[in-house]
């Protein structure tokens, strides 16, 4: 079987604080970048699935996005099959 | 009495000796439950206790939630068992679904290790029936992910149901709401951040956490005294 190459972002949930992403935002107007919003922190995760075709892979990953990777009461995720 | 109490000890726990010591204290019987052990060894009432289960990596409680002593807790919760939640305890039993919410990082980013003032909430769950609605509790708090969260439909029906158990009178971390600390619909599973276990004698600044730890006590004689 093949071997897809996944990639996870983990983001959090709108509405929920991301005090990591804050403490940057606040942090590069010190440096002259005083023109920046949005500053969000995310997870990363990448895995290599043995499956028959990228969409058995998709749903394997995204299968343990739900049980383990993210926690859907505070996060997001996106998953990317290359 | 002869309560015993199961205390559950995953790699990267470090809260387990002092309640085996407290609830020898409180004239119970405490045992280690190891997380690798699919079973509650037939204790009156579970305690998850707080430190960095499994190294608390991906997040906290994540992976803790796997270990096969979670599946036993689950079906001993499901049974009206009494399980109490600390600290790391407390972000396990949320990952692992049987309390609600989660924990992110503190308001601040600040890791918070400071006495705190709770108020009681509420009576009647397994933690506080020795407890009287507006009692303020100095318990201390030890933790970086204590930032209380949930959606707004959690919190209404956390609120209407009568189930935040505790509050921070002057919130440290961000929580929503002030919560320091929920139970379940059944009200047998509590989770709370503060650590009751360090406020369990004069020396340690404050014996407030006895009132807690002595309702569980009661919980799990009730449970001890009925018929199998």
């Amino acid at each position: 079987m093949p071997l897809f190459h996944a990639r996870v972002d983990v983001t959090h949930l709108p509405g929920v604080a991301d005090p990591a992403g804050a403490t940057v935002e606040r942090a590069l107007p010190a440096l002259g970048y005083d023109n920046v919003t949005g500053v969000h922190i995310a997870k990363t995760i990448r895995l290599s699935v043995d499956a028959p075709d990228a969409e058995t892979a998709r749903v394997q990953v995204e299968e343990m996005c739900e049980r383990l990777l993210a926690n859907p009461v505070i996060e997001a995720y996106e998953v990317t099959i290359s | 009495m002869n309560a015993r109490v199961g205390v559950v000890q995953f790699p990267g726990t470090n809260c387990e000796l002092d309640m085996l010591h407290v609830v020898d204290r409180l004239g119970g019987t405490a045992e280690i439950l190891w997380h690798g052990d699919a079973g509650t060894k037939g204790v009156d009432a579970v305690v998850v206790p707080g430190g960095f289960a499994h190294g608390d990596y991906l997040r906290t409680g994540a992976i803790a939630r796997f270990s096969p002593v979670m599946a036993a807790v689950a079906e001993f919760a499901a049974a009206g068992g009494p399980v109490v939640g600390i600290c790391n305890g407390f972000q396990v039993l949320c990952e692992a679904h049987l309390l609600p919410g989660a924990l992110q990082r503190n308001a601040g980013l600040k890791f918070v290790c400071a006495p705190t003032d709770l108020r009681v909430e509420t009576t009647t769950t397994v933690l506080t029936g020795r407890a009287a609605v507006g009692d303020v509790l100095r318990i201390p708090i030890n933790h970086f992910e204590g930032n209380y969260v949930c959606d707004e439909r959690t919190l209404a029906e956390l609120r209407a149901d009568d189930r935040v158990v505790v509050r921070y009178v002057d919130n440290p971390n961000g929580s929503l709401d002030d919560i320091a600390g929920v139970c379940n619909a059944g009200r047998n599973v509590v989770g709370l951040m503060p650590h009751p276990e360090r406020a369990s004698d004069p020396l340690l600044g404050s014996s407030d956490g006895l009132v807690l730890l002595g309702s569980l006590l009661d919980a799990a004689a009730g449970r001890a005294a009925m018929p199998a």
